[in-house]
């Protein structure tokens, strides 16, 4: 080893988030929020309702964000930082940016009305989901973010999770609001751009960031990152974003890997027949494929 | 200066007054008005607010909850339906210490659609830890909406407040109220300026994982914040009488001194009541009436010293508690027990779902307590 070679980062070095909080280990979003933050700087004020990271952030008098917390109701992450921010506004403090922090349950589901009005509206904030494809707080039930598949304590093995997982970035942009994004941990240069990107945007911004969980995923929690990587080598999760209605694929993989690499490395998918696994690679080729038509007719280049 | 309002109107003009700098409201019959008229006054700039025209209800109290932790004077209005809605953030709002003010149109719950007045939505609200104000008249509305900021906002308060004005009887009836623009009321009520909120210079979070070492504390402080507030409702009450001529108690009394029977009630119900006492004296009856404007904290003192002197009580409620007696009747009889002076206690309940309650049936009531045994439960005019 060459000790004279620096490693140069490609992400800012200043964290805001401090250790010891309490993720599982190998929590894909307790990484989400650290890098969040160091995208978004002290300035920051976040609204997180019931979800792990109500639990993740620490019990009262602790707090691990290094920013303000305001705990909120589970539906309510959207209308609780509309508040805050127009407080904000009212209060001279337009500097001062408003984080939105839920998870699937909280944002496809239960949360679902209160985005959307705030969407509507165009209030000044950030939404982030960190998807991690279940109600894990509780215990790993399905959510509507749940993939087709996927076991659950609600799906269990017999009876698991049918048909495909709601489409929240095109919800998000059918609200025509100014930037609407996918993020993924495994790719931290692409998740810290663009949520920077978001908070140099005035209006309601949404980011969809993948968190692998691997307590409700089953799989070791040394491999995070590998399952996150491999969502998007495998075209499952595909990194794109639409900026004013402007879609824009942000990396295209060139040698697409199979999905049954990524569904094996997880314990909830290993009850999947052949049959089915073909069937979810069909379902993610059409996804990708009818990702790739948006991007040419709604994309930069198109007239 | 003297105008001639409705008690919705009146409430978006105390809002108004007390500069309240986020409003968030959802529209629900017979509340809407209030909605529509802060819009109007938010947009013309005639008062320096952002309104966030929320989906929902439970997003108008999400938003107020959000505002006012983040340092801004909120209000939001509903009513029924939409105070059902908010339930979740009304319990949120109240433990989480935000000196909020609602408007609550009282109207009857559905099924059947009901607009019409009758105290069940808010009276569903009692155990959430908000203070509770019934209104009388359309002053009452104004007067209330101003000194509820300044109750609430006492440092050693810091709870929210829900006003309550009968359907139609206030939110849609034209009286004359005496209103102040904000400069006036500026010297009776500071800006609103929390000790801690949400700052990007004092990281806190609020509202975290409480455990049952520290969760039990919580809710003493918050209940003592409410035995607390009975002094301070009594102190500003007084500042505001020396200041605009009215002086307001957690109760009112009229013509109980020398009364043998005293009729308990409140909202318009109690203005009716005072009418029908004239009426009764006029014949030589020597009966009073006595008006509890605040529900929560609830004046146990004030009832107790000037209930426990009369022959016989009627507590009459525009509401009841199914399975058990109207709700201010429990509250009533529990306190004169307490005083350990059991005088006869008559529970009357009337005018559920906007029936009207006119001077004749407070006559007949009466009339009732002077010829029969007490009674928990008795229906007026229920057609059987
Ligand atoms: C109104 C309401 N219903 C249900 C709950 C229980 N609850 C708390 S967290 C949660 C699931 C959260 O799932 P998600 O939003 O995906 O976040 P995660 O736990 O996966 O991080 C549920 C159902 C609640 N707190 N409030
Ligand atoms: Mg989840």
């Amino acid at each position: 080893m060459n000790s004279e070679k620096k490693v140069k980062l490609t992400i800012p070095e200043h964290e805001v988030m401090s250790p010891g909080h309490l993720a599982c280990q190998g929590c894909g979003a307790s990484l989400a929020m650290r890098y969040a933050l160091k995208a978004l700087g002290e300035k920051t004020i976040v609204s997180i309702p019931a979800c792990c990271w109500a639990v993740i952030d620490g019990p009262f008098p602790y707090s691990a964000a290094g920013i303000p917390v305001m705990h909120c109701a589970f539906e309510t992450a959207a209308s609780t930082s509309s508040g805050i921010t127009h407080a904000m506004s009212q209060l001279g403090q337009d500097d001062v940016t408003t984080l939105a922090w839920a998870g699937d349950g909280g944002t496809f589901d239960i949360g679902l009305q209160a985005l959307s009005g705030a969407a509507e509206r165009g209030d000044n904030l950030i939404y982030i989901v960190y998807d991690n494809e279940a109600y894990m707080n509780t215990g790993i039930q399905r959510s509507s973010s749940t993939p087709h598949g996927a076991w659950t304590t609600t799906t269990p093995v017999k009876h698991y999770k049918k048909g495909p997982k709601k489409n929240i970035v095109e919800i998000m942009v059918a609200h025509h609001i100014p930037y609407v994004a996918t993020a993924n941990i495994a790719y931290p240069e692409d998740l810290i751009r663009k949520i920077k990107k978001a908070k140099e945007i005035k209006g309601a911004k949404f980011l969809h960031l993948y968190a692998p969980c691997p307590t409700g995923w089953k799989h070791p929690p040394a491999i995070t990152i590998k399952v996150a990587r491999l969502a998007t080598e495998t075209n499952v999760f595909p990194l794109y974003e639409v900026t004013d209605g402007v879609y824009k694929i942000n990396k295209v993989i060139k040698n697409v890997k199979p999905v049954e690499e990524y569904l094996k490395l997880q314990g909830r998918f290993r009850h999947l027949s052949k049959e089915e696994i073909d069937f979810i690679q069909q379902e993610v080729n059409k996804n990708w494929e009818r990702l790739v038509k948006l991007e040419k007719a709604f994309g930069e280049d198109s007239e | 200066m003297k105008k001639v309002l409705t008690g919705n109107v009146a409430a978006a003009y105390g809002a108004t007054a007390a500069r309240v700098n986020v409003v968030a409201a959802y529209p629900i019959t017979p509340q809407t008005t209030i909605v529509e008229i802060l819009s109007e006054i938010v947009a013309d700039g005639e008062l320096k607010a952002d309104f966030v025209k929320v989906e929902s209800e439970h997003s108008a109290l999400a938003a107020c909850i959000g505002a006012q932790s983040a340092g801004a004077r909120t209000f939001t209005a509903t009513s029924a339906q939409g105070l059902a809605l908010m339930h979740e953030l009304i319990h949120w709002s109240a433990r989480a210490r935000l000196p909020i003010v609602l408007t609550n149109v009282n109207r009857a719950m559905a099924p059947g659609w009901s607009i019409w007045a009758d105290a069940t939505d808010s009276i569903a609200q009692r155990d959430t830890g908000w203070m509770q104000v019934y209104c009388e008249n359309n002053q009452e509305v104004f007067d209330t909406v101003i000194m509820s900021y300044k109750i609430g906002e006492n440092e050693n308060i810091l709870l929210p407040t829900l006003i309550n004005l009968d359907a139609f009887f206030l939110s849609h009836t034209s009286q004359v109220v005496d209103i102040y623009d904000s400069e006036r009321i500026d010297s009776f009520l500071p800006p609103y300026n929390p000790k801690y909120k949400l700052d990007v210079n004092a990281p806190r979070s609020f509202g975290a994982l409480t455990s049952p070492e520290h969760y039990y504390e919580f809710s003493y402080l918050l209940h003592n914040a409410h035995k607390k507030a009975k002094e301070v409702i009594r102190e500003v009450g007084k500042e505001f009488g020396k200041k605009f001529g009215r002086e307001y108690g957690l109760v009112e009394e009229y013509k109980c001194e020398d009364a043998d029977e005293i009729l308990v009630t409140y909202g318009t119900i109690a203005g009716t009541t005072k009418d029908a006492v004239d009426r009764l004296r006029e014949k030589g009856r020597k009966v009073g009436a006595f008006k509890i404007r605040y529900f929560r904290p609830f004046p146990d003192e004030e009832v107790i010293e000037v209930l426990s002197k009369a022959k016989k009580i009627g507590v009459i409620d525009r509401a009841v508690s199914f399975g058990h007696e109207g709700p201010f009747l429990s509250e009533v009889k529990a306190a004169l027990y307490e005083s350990g002076n059991y005088v006869p206690v008559y529970g009357f309940v009337a005018g559920l779902g906007g029936r009207d309650v006119s001077i004749a049936d407070i006559e007949n009531i009466h009339d009732h307590m002077i010829n029969n045994e007490p009674e928990n439960l008795i229906w007026i005019g229920v057609k059987k």
